[in-house]
This record gives C-alpha cells, structure tokens and sequence, in this order.
C-alpha cells in the first residue's frame, strides 16, 4: 500500500498542473458538443417551421368577391311552389353568381369569349354556396342580396402573389383582361382575402379554393374518441395487473417481451391486420373511422401500457408498506394510493400515445380511409378521413391552391400535436405531489 | 465486517441454533404472553433467511430484536403481521401464534391481521396527504368511525399519543410530508395507533433521525408499551438497552439468545451474544 502512494504522480507539479489543464479543456469540449447538438437540432426545427409557416398561412385566407346576386324566382323556383326541394336543390346558381358579376364588371353579356373569362374569376363551388344560402333561408328568394363568393384558384393565387404579374400574359394562368378586371374589383373592395372558414368545414373537393379539412376533423375527431375510450382504460387495467397482480415468471416475462416488440412493431402491419381482422373477418364498413380508432387503438395500447407501468413502478415502495401496513388491501392500496400517485405519469403517456395515434398514417391508407368523402360522418361508421391522411392526399395534387392547403394543413394538425403536447406537461405538473 | 471474528466458524449454518429461552425467568413486570413464534423457518426463493427461529413476545413491555445486518431481525418482525406475504417469492413455515391464534390459518385474512399488529417502518413513509388524512386512513379503511365527531376524536387521541398533537394541532390540513423527519416518524406512528392495535412492530424507527428525535420516539416507546406490546428491530445497542425489556439476539438467520435485555447486555449466555454486544463485531 506504501509502495503505491509513494509512486503516485504529485498533485501540485507542472505535470500535474498540465494534466488539469487538459482534463478542463476535455470538460469544456463535452459541454460544447451537446450545445451542438441542440443548436442543429434547433435549426432544423426552425427551417421546417419557417418552411411550413411560409407555405401554409396563406391557406388560412381565401379571395372572395362581393357581389349583389339576385336569387331570382324565375330561376331558383319557377314553380312557384315553395315545397318543390328537388327544383331548388337543382337550380343553376352559378347562371345567377355569373349574371351578378357580369353586372359588376360592367361587361357585355353577348359576347362568349369576354364572358368565358369572367366566368373563370368565380369558383366552381358558387354553385353549393349559394345553394345552401337559398336551403337555410328561402325567403331569400326574389330579393337581391350581397354575397362574398368564392373566387377561382387562378384569382386567388394572383392576389397571393403566386401567380407572377410579370409573366407573359399568353403563359400566366390569368389573362391581361382577367387581371384588369381583379384590380378592378380590388380596387373598388369588391374583391379581397377574407379569413377562410372553409378550410376548417368544407369536406373534400376537386377545387382547391372549396376543399377543406372538416370531414378529416371529425374523422380524426372519432378515432381518438375511440382509442381514448378503449385504448385508456385496456392499456392501464394491463398495466396495473401486470405491475400489481401477475406473478413474476416466464409468462410475465414474455408477455413484456412482446408488449415492448408490439411497441416496435411498424404502423402499416397494424393497418394490415386492421383490414385483415376488422374488415375482413368482422365484416366493418371499409373508410370507417371506427376502423381507424381500432387500429389506432392497437397501435397505441403498447405505449399506454408501458407508460403506465413505468408510472406504476415510480411509486415509492415505503408507500406501498405504509397503506398495507395500516391494513389497507390490494385493491384499497391500487385506489387510494398507487393511481392517484401514477396519474400523472400515465396522463401523460396516454397523451403521447394519442398524440402519435392522430399523426399515424400509414395503417389508414391500409384500412381505405384515404377516400373522398365529401359529406360529413354522422357516426364513427360513415366513410371518413383522418388530418394526416387529408395532407397526404392534398400533396399528391398538382393545384397550387392544394400546395398551399397542404402546408396549412399541417400547421392544422402541428397545431393540434403542440396542444395536446402542452395539455401533457400542464396535467402532470398540476397532479404531480409537490409535497 | 463479521469476517473479522476468530470464532467464525462456530456460527456457520450447520451448526445446530440452541437458543436459550429462558421463559420462566421472565419478570413480572411482562405482561401476558402476546405472540408465540414456533420453529419459524423463512426462504426468499432457494436461499433460507430464517432457521427454525422460536420467540416469544410478551404484552406491556418492549422486546428488542438485535444482531448485524442481514442477520434476518427485519425478516421476522414482517412474519408478525404477513408483510413478507406481498413477496412473491417469500415462503414462511412454522408456527406464529398471537393470542393463541395462529396468524397464517388460511381462514386469517392478513388484511384485518395488519389492523391488530401496526408496523412503524424504518423510513418515515406518510402519505402524501395531510395531517388529519394521514391519521384518519386506517380508521376510515376499516370503518371504525361513523361520525366525523368520532373521527375527529380519533385524530386528536393517536396524535396526543404519539406527542405530536401539539405542534401540529393548529395545522392539521397541511401535507404530512412537509413535517420534519422526526414528526414524520411520530406521525407515523399516530397512524399505526389510530386503530388501536394490539402489537406495534417497529422497524429501525430511529435509524434515519437524528439524536433529539431518537430521543423523543425512545420516549414514546416507553409510554406506548403501557398499553401495548411492541417489538422493536434496533441497530443500536444503546437503543435496544434503553427502551426495551427482553432482548432477542439474530445472527445469521438464527435467534441465538433471548433474555431480559439486562442481562443479554451483562451476562449473555452465548460467546456469539457477548462479541456482538461488546462491540467486537456488527
């Protein structure tokens, strides 16, 4: 033991005093290393946002024009009987947009070329706008009201600039006499972006400027109903009798195996034995969100369980002696003590869990939820589609107004990740025991 | 740190335990025989934690139950109220009598068991609620309080008894938890009283407190075995000598001597005894 001391190098020699030198130097290296990291990583966060950003809030507006259209009797009901729904459900409203905004403009309705071109500054959805003003309300009918209607892609990408005024008017989407027009009714106020509600209700459309996420709101809307309701309550029963209950043995020990390989599993094999099992074998409709939360459900009750019994086991054992020492039984011990400790832990998983169940999509293309469904799914059963697979399905188009909506899109569903996330950590600091 | 002892060898396993009970010599101040312990073997999984120990716990006096670490003293205080029953892998075999009655009958639910022997462990453990909850868990667990009057009286007495209710009376909703270490403790204790039990098993209730607080708990040891037997696993000598009345020695998974803790600490019967209480090894 002598010997050893006597060998060991000094603590205060020059030799000493550069080996310090060096290990400080190795300190600060480690240290910047990991700042590195987090600033490259930050960058990339800051250029996918700042790309996505830039892209998608334009989606968030939507050209319209104003225009005093008169809802006609002689063309909505000529008839004359109010009763007759089919006759109004079929009148050609786009005659009365069109014959408002010939008026507007001032143009000559005779001539086919000048009226084919002012007929592209009006979107082909007037048609259903209108239609649904005269449904809620058919008092309307005979007065003459202002409408803001939509106004064609072509109009609106000018207005936003991504059509290049500069462009040679024979290769520009809009003609010379188009963009007169547009800054005519531009200038008059007849023609601006208005906030663009359409994007959050509209279903599915081939128009860009009438396409929207509302059937893939409320599809996603029943798909984490359904994971949470069965999801949740699967995923922290299995956890809690695999932590409290299950004897520690072989079987356990494969069943947590396999939960942890379930976890790993890649979503498109769910989507898979999600067509093969709940399709096929049972018999459900197919682009049913129903499908989709079961799936979804699947896919997330790995993590569910997991989390929970991380949860679980981060209860401190002197508890656990504490309530059975006081003759509380297991069940007692589970309620009044094991869950209320764990909440927080398991809130916070399941959130995650259902966080990554409403951005998964690969196992819906497989279960036929990558659909046009342009009404809205009254119960989970009706054909819907979900956020992810909405973007999925608009950056496949060509239109430049689904470029934009693809990326507003995804602010949508960004948006809706960064709430849950942010809900996670407020409910786990809010139950967590300070004391 | 027990390898160091020269006489190692007479305390291996093989040897057969002899302890020396001595019974009859039992003073009057004892009261009544409390639990009877016969031939209590213990295994976690394939290695024995118990050899066939026999004790006897006696009401209104404190038995202190001392030895080294590992030595099984924890192992068979948890066999009293079916602690160990929560290990899996724990098997218990013999004999534990409390009132005559033997504890591990299958007829015995060791729920209703833990409500008569209260256990006070080595860590303060309150829960993570108040005061008053703390105190009034047991009572309302098992439905011993119909009122909230009676509730409230229970509270106030476990408290009184455990020397508590003075400093906190004014504060009775405030977390258990942020009580100091000692109050902790006598909180816990308070808990383990609220029921009324019969046998207070406590676990190195000392051991993460510092010397004012020992002392006050010593204190209210001594008052609490008025009314109560308690068995009490100590590290410290000196504790075992001031609080308790018979002391039993564990070694290796064995109880090698009990006696009055007089004269286990003058007179011990066993080599192995005399080196661990002179200090010569543990």
């Amino acid at each position: 033991m002598t010997d050893q001391t006597a060998s060991l190098a000094s603590f205060t020699g020059e030799e000493a005093q550069k080996k310090l030198r060096k290990r400080h130097r190795a300190e600060r290296r480690f240290r910047a290393y990991g700042v590195a990291a987090i600033l490259f990583a930050l960058a990339f966060l800051v250029f996918l946002f700042t790309s996505i950003f830039s892209q998608g809030w334009s989606a968030f507006l939507q050209t319209s024009i104003k225009l005093p259209v008169e809802f006609s009797q002689d063309v909505i009901n000529p008839s004359g009987n109010p009763d007759a729904e089919d006759e109004i459900f079929r009148a050609n409203y786009v005659k009365l947009a069109r014959a408002a905004l010939y008026k507007q403009l001032g143009i000559d309705a005779e001539d086919r070329k000048v009226r084919r071109d002012a007929n592209k500054l009006l979107s082909r959805g007037v048609d259903v706008q209108l239609r649904d003003m005269v449904l809620r309300d058919p008092s309307i009918i005979g007065k003459t009201e202002d409408v803001w209607l939509l106004a064609s892609d072509d109009a609106d990408a000018l207005l936003k600039g991504s059509i290049d005024r500069k462009t040679p008017s024979d290769r520009r989407a809009v003609n010379d006499q188009q963009v007169a027009w547009i800054d005519q009714l531009v200038d008059k106020g007849d023609m601006e972006k208005r906030f663009n509600t359409g994007l959050f209700v509209n279903g599915a459309s081939s128009n860009p400027e009438t396409a929207g996420l509302g059937v893939a709101l409320i599809g996603s809307f029943f798909m984490m109903l359904t994971v949470v309701l069965l999801a949740v309550p699967l995923g922290v029963c299995a956890a809690l009798y695999l932590e409290e209950y299950a004897p520690k043995g072989k079987i356990s020990d494969t069943i947590e195996v396999n939960i942890n390989n379930l976890a790993a599993v890649p979503s498109i094999v769910f989507g898979l034995l999600g067509l093969a099992v709940f399709i096929n074998f049972f018999g459900l409709p197919r682009s049913a969100s129903l499908v989709g939360g079961l799936v979804l459900t699947l896919m997330t009750l790995p993590t569910i369980i997991i989390t929970t019994r991380a949860a679980i086991r981060a209860v401190p054992p002197s508890i656990r002696e504490a309530a059975l020492g006081v003759g509380a039984s297991k069940m007692q011990l589970i309620g009044h003590h094991v869950l209320p400790l764990s909440l927080p832990g398991i809130l916070t998983g399941t959130i995650i869990g259902l966080v990554q169940a409403l951005g998964e999509t690969a196992p819906l293309l497989m279960i036929g939820m990558v659909a046009f469904v342009v009404e809205y799914p009254t119960t989970p059963l009706d054909p819907a589609t979900g956020l992810p697979v909405q973007i999925y399905m608009w950056a496949s188009s060509a239109e430049r107004g689904f470029v934009e909506r693809t990326a507003g899109a995804t602010m949508v569903l960004l948006a809706f990740l960064i709430v849950m996330n942010s809900l996670a950590v407020y409910l786990r600091n809010k139950f967590e025991r300070k004391w | 740190m027990e390898a160091k002892v020269e006489d190692r060898p007479a305390m291996t396993v093989e040897q057969p335990a002899e302890p020396k009970e001595t019974d009859d010599a039992a003073p009057a101040a004892l009261g009544e025989l409390k639990i009877k312990a016969t031939d209590v073997n213990l295994w976690y999984g394939e290695k024995q934690a118990l050899f066939d120990v026999n004790l006897e716990v006696f009401g209104q006096s404190v038995t202190a139950l001392i030895g080294p670490s590992g030595c099984g003293k924890s192992t068979f205080l948890r066999c009293l109220n079916r602690m160990n029953d929560v290990i899996d892998i724990c098997k218990v075999k013999g004999d534990i009598r409390l009132d005559g009655e033997d504890i591990y009958a299958p007829e015995v639910d060791p729920v209703q068991l833990r409500a008569r022997v209260g256990m006070v462990f080595q860590k303060p453990n309150p829960f993570p609620k108040s005061i008053y909850e703390n105190v009034a868990y047991a009572p309302r667990l098992h439905g011993l309080c119909a009122t909230k009057a009676q509730m409230d009286e229970v509270v106030e007495t476990s408290l009184i008894k455990a020397g508590l209710w003075e400093e906190v009376k004014d504060r009775l909703d405030a977390p258990g938890t942020g009580l100091s270490g000692g109050q902790q403790q006598r909180l816990c204790i308070a808990r383990a009283i609220s029921v009324n039990p019969e046998v207070l098993l406590m676990d190195e209730p000392c051991s993460a407190l510092d010397p004012i607080a020992t002392a006050t708990i010593e204190t209210l040891i001594d008052e609490l075995k008025e009314n109560l037997c308690i068995a009490i696993v100590t590290h410290s000598m000196q504790q075992a000598a001031r609080v308790s009345q018979r002391t039993a020695f564990f070694h290796l998974g064995k109880l090698v001597e009990v006696n009055d803790t007089s004269t286990i600490f003058t007179n011990p019967s066993d080599q192995r005894t005399q080196d661990y209480v002179t200090g010569r090894f543990g």
